[in-house]
């Protein structure tokens, strides 16, 4: 159709195009914020003293209180408390000292009073920070704040002829809430960041991790916005993500979808989404407009929780030493690197082992690499947890303690190091057994370079002919001869000796 | 022996003169004859309540009785009585049988009192007149046309009637000591707190005081020290030293000696109490009781409590805030009514709520989700509980002046049924004496104090001589206290002695 002439349409084809062409090239910066729910390890729930103990029969574990009865009343425990606590101190948080408890209202079936019991307004813990290690180095993630609040139950919508069952175990769960800043900026950042949250809520056993469970759970929101932007974008929130795979994966195909939404010139709509593991995508389960209007005021069955000084104190003198501290003290004292300080205190099992490891004599640097080799891939190729290695940290230190006396060599520990993953006993047993002792004596080897040059003319002359590799053969003939167990060291300094003598 | 006060009931059992099962057996006759004219109870279940008066026989035969083993209580249908249907009046929970006790009938249970029954009461405690039950209205004992107050009719009209010794009630904004009023008894609402709320099903949680009514502050005494105590399972239970109400009967106060018991106790009345409203009998009859107050040695002083007037309204706000989020787990899932008939679940629940709800309760509910709304937060419900503090301040104030402050409890006698049903702020206007004492969470007692009859539009005679109550509101904790300066009214005058007539003979 004809456009009528005028300032007005040049404008307008100038500009539609350039800016299209802009979307097109423009760099995009993705900001996430997580907001993770972690299942506290109490014994009994939060308000209740039904237990909280997963894979009960329905509705087994559900008491007056968690069935929302007539007239029962919530009585705080005091573990979920000082979990929460824990968790403040760890990360460096404020405690409030005084925090409130209050009603989200919505009506749903495995809701049994109709609200749940969260803090709203005055959380129990406010501020902190996270520390996370990404192959680009390492950055702070800051937390907005974490609060307690009760799970809610179970619907299951198969096997009962049309209708749905509510299952009420979980009800009443306690929960910590833990809610980072937007201080993420990629998929990598964000899984970083649920891992470290991960291993720190072990660490400080509050909470036992168990993702497959529910007990740790992540809800992303994620924008974009062009790189050098300073306002946030219109954000969605992805719920429910319960493996650190599904995290990244959610968070990558609904930054794709953000992108692609605007570069065709759409906007973003503020909404709640739902990944889709099996198709791996996100969906829309509903919009801002949508949303409920939750009726929050502080519950009038609680008092608001007054946390005393001696309380922080008390649980404050009673932390482990956290992930952040060791990781530091690993780099200072024993000189190992930022990547493998990072690795080994992932869990407090984990780091644990090492330091037993070292602290009976262990070289750090060799103890590191042993723990976080062989040690890890036997864990993971049996499927076994540190606290269950067939190896106990003292059966490996003193393992290492015969490679240090020259009494193998390091490659002959790997099979002593199988053998004892398989149950043939001690490393001094296994060694003895098989006679796997290290030929130290100068004769002996000597006796072996010398059949190993008579056997092998032309490795010798090409040696000669100035080939380096020629050299390494001889050595790899001479241990093949010894069947490994030749001290490398002595055999290289006899051979360059004998091929220098000739 | 239906006119026997609790202490002189326990001294016949005590001597046995006559057996826990044959006073409750002379009770529940005593009910049967009088349902059809009062509706005063919702549940009877004479078998377990005679098992009970058995059981407390055989404890006194062991030698292990107490002050009220054997003494058959009435119990307002609201508290959760293991075996029993509970059904607070409402439709929604006519057939709910609680598993288990609350505390207050646990407590008065292992004191070894009977259950006589569980009293009718408006629903969810929601009214000043008892006509809201599911179960049709209580009728004053005193009137038949006329309500028994609300919302512990049914309690406040079984002691009436001399149906039951004693009963029990709770009081959110005046549901036990407005219905003692109009019932011509005595009814306590102690300081927040002192009376744990488990197995009380909850209307407004902050508000709701469970109590006792009885013939007499003395009976009241002895109900209260088996009615109070920490609960552990109440977060809002107060962990105090346990007290015995009866201590102070015989002398309140220790300035006070012979003919002048209340000899240096000063009473304050709040000018706010006997303002526009008041209808002129009930003045009159608190006039003449504050007389004899001062004959027996009190002094009164006026004292201001200058946010009265928005008693009222905030409460408005508060009582159904909390009540709109209480009462959603009524919602067919797991007990109580559920709709026959329902597409999805969100009809299933509209259903349910739109049958098993009454109207006054879905009116509550109503201005409850209203209020709490988002972007209307702040402009009712933070303002009321604002005014809450100050409505406290304002007593503080007060009892730097006196010790205890007097008023009428209500601004008339019983009204007729129905006369007020259309108008559910004139409804309202009933508890704007008895309100202010929730908001503070202070305790409040009324006793009988006389007789008066209905304003001008009531037909002049129709509804003859009602009673009249007298409110005192005390500081925390001051229950004996209080309990002590009505007994000693009570000794010097007999308006808490006088049946309704057809009882007399």
């Amino acid at each position: 159709m004809p456009m009528p002439a005028g300032p007005g349409r040049a404008l307008l084809r100038v500009f539609v195009p350039s800016l299209r062409r802009g979307f097109k090239s423009m760099k995009w910066e993705t900001v996430i914020g997580l907001e993770t729910h972690a299942q506290l390890s109490t014994r009994s729930k939060i308000f209740s003293g039904a237990a909280t103990a997963f894979g009960a029969a329905p509705n087994s574990q559900a008491s007056a209180v968690d069935i929302a009865l007539p007239g029962v009343l919530p009585v705080l425990n005091k573990g979920a408390v000082e979990r929460a606590l824990r968790f403040g101190i760890a990360i460096g948080a404020s405690i409030n000292r005084k925090s409130v408890f209050a009603r989200k209202n919505y009506f749903y079936p495995d809701l049994p009073k109709g609200y749940q019991i969260s803090q709203y307004e005055l959380p129990i813990v406010q501020g902190g920070a996270i520390r996370i290690v990404t192959k680009h180095g390492e950055k702070t993630v800051r937390l907005t704040r974490a609060h307690l609040e009760e799970d809610a139950g179970k619907s299951l919508h198969e096997d009962f002829h049309g209708m749905s069952g509510i299952d009420l175990n979980r009800a009443g769960t306690p929960l910590l809430e833990i809610v980072s800043e937007p201080d993420m900026r990629g998929a990598e950042e964000a899984v970083a960041y649920a891992r470290t949250l991960h291993a720190l809520v072990r660490w400080i056993d509050i909470c036992d991790g168990n993702m497959q469970e529910g007990s740790f759970r992540c809800d992303a929101n994620v924008s974009i916005r062009p790189q050098g932007e300073t306002t946030l974008g219109t954000r969605c929130e992805i719920k429910n993500l319960n493996s650190f795979r599904f995290l990244e994966r959610a968070i990558e195909y609904e930054v794709r979808r953000q992108i692609e939404v605007i570069q065709e010139g759409g906007r973003i709509v503020q909404e709640t989404r739902l990944y889709d593991p099996d198709r791996d995508e996100t969906r829309s389960m509903r919009s801002k407009e949508e949303a409920h209007d939750y009726r929050y005021f502080p519950d009038p069955d609680l008092l608001p929780l007054v946390v005393s000084e001696p309380w922080i104190d008390a649980v404050k003198a009673a932390l482990p030493e956290l992930p952040e501290a060791k990781r530091e003290r690993f780099q200072r004292d024993w000189g190992l690197s930022a990547h493998d300080a990072a690795m080994l205190t992932q869990s407090r099992e984990m780091a644990a082992y090492f330091e037993d490891v070292v602290s009976v004599g262990a070289e750090p640097k060799t103890a590191a690499n042993w723990v976080m080799g062989e040690l890890s891939a036997a864990l993971n190729r049996d499927d076994l947890d540190i606290v269950a290695s067939p190896v106990s940290s003292r059966a490996l230190a003193a393992l290492l303690a015969r490679v240090r006396d020259n009494t193998i060599s390091g490659k002959i520990a790997k099979e002593v190091f199988d053998a004892m993953w398989a149950g043939e006993g001690e490393a001094d047993a296994v060694i003895g057994k098989r006679g796997l002792e290290q030929i130290t004596d100068a004769g002996a080897i000597e006796r072996l370079v010398d059949v190993v040059l008579a056997a092998n003319p032309k490795s010798v002359e090409e040696f000669r002919a100035g080939k380096a590799r020629a050299f390494n053969a001889l050595v790899g003939q001479v241990m093949k001869a010894s069947k490994g167990k030749a001290n490398p060291a002595a055999v290289n300094e006899l051979l360059k000796r004998k091929l220098g003598a000739r | 022996m239906i006119n026997a006060t609790v202490s002189a009931l326990s001294a016949s059992l005590a001597a046995k003169e006559l057996s826990s099962v044959e006073l409750a057996s002379l009770f529940l006759d005593r009910i049967a004859a009088a349902q059809p004219a009062l509706n005063a109870f919702v549940t009877l279940d004479p078998e377990k309540t005679l098992a009970q008066a058995k059981a407390a026989d055989k404890r006194r035969a062991r030698g292990e009785a107490g002050p009220l083993t054997g003494i058959p209580i009435a119990h307002k249908d609201i508290w959760c009585a293991a075996g029993w249907r509970t059904t607070c009046g409402s439709r929604m929970l006519a057939n709910f049988v609680s598993p288990y006790d609350a505390y207050v009938l646990e407590r008065l249970g292992a004191a070894g009192a009977v259950n006589l029954g569980k009293c009718n009461m408006d629903e969810f405690a929601m009214g000043s007149s008892s006509e809201t039950s599911y179960f049709g209205p209580v009728r004053n004992p005193w009137h038949p046309d006329c309500v028994p107050g609300g919302s512990s009719g049914g309690s406040a009209a079984a002691v009436a009637a001399r149906l039951a010794p004693g009963a029990t009630g709770t009081d959110t904004g005046g549901s036990i000591r407005q219905p003692a009023a109009l019932c011509g008894v005595s009814g306590l609402k102690p300081t927040y707190g002192v009376v744990s709320r488990y197995g009380m099903v909850a209307f407004a949680s902050s508000l709701d005081q469970g109590g006792p009514l009885g013939k007499s502050a003395a009976d009241l005494a002895l109900l209260l020290n088996g009615m109070a105590g920490f609960d552990a399972r109440d977060s809002t239970s107060l962990d105090r030293p346990t007290e015995d109400y009866t201590r102070l009967l015989h002398s309140p106060l220790e300035s006070g000696s012979g003919p002048k018991p209340l000899a240096g106790l000063r009473i304050g009345l709040p000018k706010q109490y006997f303002g526009e409203g008041l209808m002129p009998d009930v003045a009159a009859a608190v006039e003449a009781a504050l007389g004899e107050l001062k004959r027996l040695g009190a002094v009164t002083v006026e004292v201001d409590l200058p946010t009265s007037d928005l008693a009222v309204p905030a409460y408005y706000v508060i009582a159904p805030a909390e009540a709109s989020s209480n009462l959603s787990r009524f919602d067919g899932v797991r007990y109580g009514h559920r709709a026959q008939d329902y597409g999805d679940l969100i009809d299933m629940y509209c259903r349910t709520r739109a049958e098993g709800f009454g109207a006054e309760v879905k009116r509550r509910i109503l201005i409850g989700t209203y209020v709490l709304s988002h972007g209307y937060y702040d402009a009712y419900y933070l303002r009321a509980q604002k005014i809450r503090r100050l409505i406290a301040e304002d007593f503080a104030r007060a009892f730097e002046r006196c010790d205890v402050v007097a008023g009428p409890t209500s601004p008339t006698v019983a009204f007729k049924i129905g006369a007020k049903t259309a108008d559910p702020v004139q409804m309202y206007l009933n508890d704007i004496y008895t309100i202010p004492a929730n908001l503070a969470g202070l305790p409040g007692l009324s006793i009988p104090c006389g007789f008066g009859r209905g304003a001008g539009s009531e037909p002049s005679g129709g509804t003859g001589r009602l009673p009249v109550g007298l409110q005192f509101v005390g500081d925390y904790f001051s229950e004996a206290k209080m309990l002590g300066i009505a007994h000693q009214y009570q000794l010097a005058t007999d308006w808490h002695l006088r049946a309704p007539q057809e009882l007399k003979a």
